[in-house]
C-alpha cells in the first residue's frame, strides 16, 4: 500500500520503513515553535520537573524559535512581564531562533517561520498556535499542539503518542479568475466539508492550480485548513517550494522534495474546478458559513482589517494597494493594515504599497496578531461590522461579543473599503 | 452522578470558553476567573461557587474548534467541570486530556440543563430522561496519558527514565 505525504513524514521521523493510519507513534521535532503562550510552556516545562531532583532541561535550543506577535508591543504589564520573563528564560537556556518585537527581524509566527528558513520539505513542525498549519505550505508535517504538549516537547524532542492521521485529497485544477484568490478557493472548501468536516485528518492539496500557485497562496491555503479542523493542509513540495526557499527564504541546503505515493490511500478526494469560483465570504459567527460575496453585497461595514497570518503577505497588499491607489476610502469606514512581518512591511513601503493604502485612508499598524484574536488594538464596538482577511470570524472573536466579523479576500476587502459596503470585487 | 448545567449548541470556539482578550492570564490557577467569560451570568454562578464540581456542559458537534490556547482547558478543569459532546475539536481533546479536563464523546447525547446523568465506562445514562447513550473510547493515542491522570505526570516519567 502506498503513502500519503504525512505517512512518509511520519515514518521517517520515527524512524521506521512504513506507518499505516491509526498506528501510534513518537515523531522526533524538527521545529517547536511558540510566541507569547511560551510563558505557559516555560510554566509546565518547570512542572514536568518538579520532584524529579534534575535540573530542567531542553532538548535542542536551536530547535526552538519563539516569535513575540500576539500583543506587540505589550499590551498591559501582564503581558509586558511575561514577555520578560520569556526573554530570560530565552537567555538562559541560549535559544537561538528568538524573534523579539524588532523591525530588522520580527513579524507573525507563521511568516517569520518560512521566510527565515526555518521550514523545510519533509520536516516535522510542532507550534503552540493552531494556525502552525501553514507550513504544510513548504511540504513540512506542521501541526498545533497545546502548551503542557510543547512543555514535553522540549523535555523530549518528540511528539508523544501521535496517531497517523488520515488524509484528505482535494484536487484543484483549472485557472482562478481574475480577483479570485486563494482566499476565496480555502473559504469555498470550507463551507463545503463543514468546520470539522477534517477534524483529525490532514488536507492534503493537488492539481494544476496548487502547481501554478505561489507559496503565498499555498500558505493561506494550508493556514486555514485548521477551519475545516484539519490537523494539518499541506502541499506536495515541488518547484516553486525550491524556488521560494532559495530566494525567499535563504535555504542554500539540499531540499527534499518527495511526495506521496501514487497509491497512497484517501478518505475522500474532493475536487474543485478553479475556474467556477467566485469571491467567497465566511459570514457570522463561524467559518464554515459561506457565501459567495454577491449574496451578501450591500452589507454596511463599519472596519476593514487586510492583514494577519493568512492574507498580511506581499502580494495581498500589493493586490489593496492597487485598488484603492488614487481613490478614498468610503466615509465612515476605517481600515487597518497589518503585514506578516516586518520585511513584508519594508518590502510594501519599497514598493509604495503602503503610501497607496495610507493615501487612499488606510492605517498601517505594526505586524502582529492582535486585532484578528481581539487582544490588542482594532476592537470593534457594540453592532459593528468588520470585514477582515483574516481567519475567524467566531462571536466575539475582534474582542465583542456584540459585533459581527465576515472573513474574506484582501481583493474583497479593498474594494469594500471603497465603497463601504461588502462589494464584489469584480464590479 | 453530575447535573447538567449547561446545555451548548455545534462549534463552540476557544474564543466561547475563554474569550482572547484575557489570553494573558495563563496560569492554569488563574485561568478559571474567565470561563465563559462573555456568557456573564454562567460565569457569574462559576465565580460564586454556584456550580458544585462534577457539573456536566452537555455540547453539540466540534466542541473546543479554533486557537490551541490551553486556558480553554485549563478554565474548564479550574470548576472540574466534565464536557459530554458527540465531538471534540482534536488540539481541544488533547488539551483536555493532558490536563486531566474530563470529556465524553457521545454521539447520540439527549440532555436539558437540569438533567441528572450517570456517566459510566462505556456510556452515559440521563437518570431525568431514563436514556442511555453509548460513549466512545478516546483516541487510543491518548489512552496512556489519561492512565497516567495527565501528560505532566506521564511527561515527568519519561524524562527521569531518560536520565536514568
Amino acid at each position: 500500500m502506498g503513502m500519503t505525504i504525512v505517512q512518509k513524514i511520519l515514518a521517517r521521523a520515527a524512524g521506521r520503513s512504513s506507518v499505516a493510519i491509526g498506528d501510534v507513534v513518537e515523531p522526533r521535532v524538527d521545529l517547536a515553535m511558540s510566541h507569547e503562550n511560551a510563558a505557559l510552556v516555560i510554566n509546565q516545562f518547570h512542572e514536568i520537573y518538579k520532584g524529579t531532583g534534575l535540573e530542567p532541561h531542553l532538548w535542542d535550543p536551536d530547535r526552538i524559535a519563539i516569535i513575540f506577535d500576539h500583543r506587540v508591543p505589550a499590551e498591559s504589564s501582564k503581558t509586558a512581564t511575561n514577555q520578560k520573563k520569556i526573554r530570560d528564560f530565552v537567555a538562559k537556556h541560549g535559544i537561538g531562533r528568538f524573534h523579539d518585537l524588532r523591525g530588522d527581524e520580527g513579524g507573525i509566527c507563521h511568516q517569520i517561520l518560512p521566510e527565515s528558513g526555518y521550514v523545510l520539505p519533509g520536516r516535522v513542525v510542532v507550534g503552540t498556535d493552531s494556525h502552525t498549519t501553514s507550513h504544510g505550505a513548504l511540504g513540512a508535517f506542521a501541526f498545533g499542539v497545546g502548551a503542557t504538549e510543547m512543555a514535553a516537547v522540549w523535555a523530549l524532542g518528540r511528539v508523544l503518542n501521535v496517531e497517523v492521521p488520515d488524509t484528505i485529497k482535494v484536487v484543484v485544477d483549472g485557472t482562478l479568475p481574475a480577483t479570485v484568490l486563494p482566499k476565496d478557493l480555502i473559504l469555498h472548501l470550507i463551507g463545503r466539508i463543514s468546520a470539522e468536516g477534517a477534524n483529525f485528518k490532514v488536507i492534503e492539496f493537488h492539481g494544476d492550480t496548487i502547481e501554478r500557485m505561489s507559496t503565498s497562496g499555498r500558505l493561506t491555503l494550508c493556514n486555514m485548513s485548521v477551519e475545516a479542523g484539519a490537523t494539518s493542509g499541506i502541499v506536495p513540495p515541488d518547484a516553486e517550494t525550491v524556488r521560494y526557499l532559495r530566494e525567499e527564504a535563504g535555504v542554500s541546503d539540499e531540499v527534499d522534495l518527495t511526495g506521496p505515493d501514487a497509491g497512497a490511500s484517501y478518505s475522500e478526494t474532493i475536487e474543485i474546478n478553479a475556474a467556477d469560483l467566485a469571491p467567497q465570504l465566511a459570514c457570522p459567527h463561524t467559518v464554515d458559513h459561506v457565501k459567495p460575496v454577491v449574496d451578501v453585497a450591500g452589507r454596511k461595514v463599519d472596519q476593514i482589517v487586510i492583514g494577519s497570518c493568512t492574507n498580511g503577505r506581499l502580494d495581498d497588499l500589493e493586490v489593496a494597494a492597487g485598488i484603492v491607489k488614487g481613490k478614498r476610502l468610503a466615509k465612515h469606514v476605517r481600515m487597518l493594515v497589518f503585514p506578516a512581518s516586518w520585511r513584508i512591511y519594508k518590502e510594501a513601503m519599497r514598493l509604495g504599497y503602503l503610501s497607496e493604502l495610507i493615501d487612499a485612508g488606510a492605517v498601517v499598524m505594526n505586524p502582529g496578531c492582535g486585532c484578528c484574536l481581539g487582544v490588542h488594538q482594532g476592537a470593534l464596538g457594540d453592532g459593528e461590522v468588520a470585514l477582515s482577511t483574516t481567519n475567524r470570524n467566531f462571536k466575539g472573536r475582534m474582542g465583542n461579543p456584540n459585533s459581527e466579523v465576515y472573513l474574506c479576500s484582501p481583493a474583497v476587502a479593498a474594494a469594500s473599503a471603497l465603497t463601504g459596503v461588502i462589494t464584489d470585487p469584480r464590479g | 452522578m453530575g447535573t447538567v448545567v449547561l446545555k451548548l449548541g455545534n462549534d463552540i470556539s476557544t474564543d466561547h470558553i475563554y474569550p482572547g482578550r484575557f489570553m494573558a492570564t495563563v496560569l492554569p490557577s488563574e485561568t478559571p476567573q474567565f470561563c465563559f467569560a462573555d456568557m456573564t451570568e454562567f460565569n457569574a454562578r462559576l465565580r460564586n461557587k454556584a456550580v458544585p464540581p462534577g457539573s456536566v456542559i452537555v455540547a453539540g458537534q466540534n466542541f473546543g474548534c479554533g486557537s490551541s490556547r490551553e486556558q480553554a482547558a485549563s478554565t474548564l478543569k479550574g470548576h472540574d467541570l466534565i464536557v459530554v459532546a458527540p465531538g471534540f475539536a482534536r488540539i481541544f481533546l488533547q488539551n483536555a486530556i493532558n490536563l486531566g479536563l474530563r470529556t465524553v464523546i457521545c454521539p447520540e447525547i439527549e440532555a436539558s440543563e437540569g438533567d441528572e446523568l450517570e456517566i459510566g465506562a462505556d456510556s452515559v445514562t440521563n437518570v431525568t430522561s431514563g436514556k442511555r447513550f453509548a460513549s466512545q473510547p478516546l483516541p487510543k493515542a491518548r489512552q496512556a496519558i489519561v492512565d497516567a491522570g495527565g501528560l505532566i505526570p506521564y511527561a515527568r516519567k519519561l524524562v527521569v527514565e531518560q536520565a536514568s
